[in-house]
């Protein structure tokens, strides 16, 4: 087992830096187009890999989580927000899981 | 005073949403066997959903230190980008503190709130927010890895998914817009199915590979349109 006061502190490090240098240091904008453009995909791909198979491994029944999934990406797709989005899919798994 | 209040106010409904996604956040921390003080210690200084949930699957899988830091740095890269606009949000002539404290408190939330001021962000409008919603989240994390072992297992799975929900919300309304977000979205979710399941590579690593491998085809095949 590895220190866990080590790995926040290697945490807060990384990603303070990740945040604050930006905005201190270096202060002009990203000439190069194609790093411009892989910095605009990564936020979407590192969520999207993170949200599957991620959501039918946390719930009790894979099912559950697969239309979670599903709910969850129709609220959002209507564009109903962070609160009402995560209700839906956390509703979804407690009312199908009773079922189950 | 009055931007700080104001900000206070406005940090309001971000910070309920923040509690119940860290209080989600709690329960993967739990399992990877964290105490509840080191999951607020956690969601105190780093701040970040998606982050934290890389990291405490990375802790549960015993990594490196150097792989951790590189979890990180992946899992977060799209704060530098954020870092950049702000940067050109906040007054040329204030103290160099207020950039380390935007900084450092930078979240997809917050940077919403900052950006949307004219011409420069009131630094004290978003210290109000933080007053309100950081502890929010510490909180919440805590609450989650103490109640996540008391809780009925049904209301913990239930709860398991908002950090996802969350994700999702963020990830979907931009997809509407632009087909290249939308068929990065269906590639991240079929190769991370197929590596999960078909190698014995680990979750964080999963992640660190296909950002940098979809994100650079991304950039490849559907360059972003600029005047």
């Amino acid at each position: 087992m590895r220190n866990i006061y080590v790995y926040i502190l290697v945490m807060t490090l990384t990603v303070s830096l990740i945040r604050i240098l930006p905005l201190t240091l270096i202060r002009k904008p990203i000439k190069n187009k194609f790093i411009r453009d892989f910095l605009y995909y990564v936020p979407y791909v590192t969520l999207s890999v993170m949200t599957f198979p991620a959501i039918i491994d946390a719930t009790d029944s894979a099912l559950a989580g697969l239309l979670s999934l599903i709910l969850g990406s129709i609220a959002a797709y209507k564009e109903m927000g962070l609160f009402k989005v995560t209700v839906i899919c956390c509703a979804t798994v407690l009312i199908l899981e009773i079922f189950i | 005073m009055n931007s700080l209040k104001k900000g206070f106010k406005d940090g309001i409904p971000i910070g309920l949403g923040y509690f119940a996604v860290a209080f989600s956040l709690g329960i993967i921390a739990a399992g990877a066997g964290l105490t509840p003080f080191q999951g607020f210690l956690t969601s105190f200084l780093v701040n970040a959903s998606a982050g934290e949930n890389a990291a405490f699957i990375a802790i549960k899988e015993n990594v490196p230190y150097l792989q951790m830091a590189l979890i990180m740095v992946v899992s977060n890269i799209r704060y530098v980008l954020m870092s950049f606009a702000l940067s050109q949000k906040i007054n040329p002539a204030s103290a160099m503190i207020h950039r380390f404290l935007l900084g450092f408190y930078l979240t997809d939330e917050y940077f919403a709130l900052a950006i949307s001021q004219d011409p420069y962000c009131d630094p004290y409008y978003s210290y109000g927010a933080f007053l309100f919603a950081v502890p929010c989240w510490a909180s919440g994390t805590a609450l989650g890895i103490i109640m996540g072992n008391i809780l009925p297992a049904r209301i913990v799975s239930a709860l398991s998914v908002a950090l996802f929900g969350m994700f999702l919300a963020i990830i979907i309304p931009p997809a509407k817009k632009d087909k290249a977000i939308a068929i990065l979205i269906v590639l991240s979710f079929l190769s991370s199915y197929l590596l999960s399941r078909y190698t014995s590579i680990s979750t964080s690593m999963i992640t660190i590979i296909l950002t940098i491998v979809l994100s650079g085809l991304g950039a490849l095949l559907f360059p972003t349109k600029e005047k």
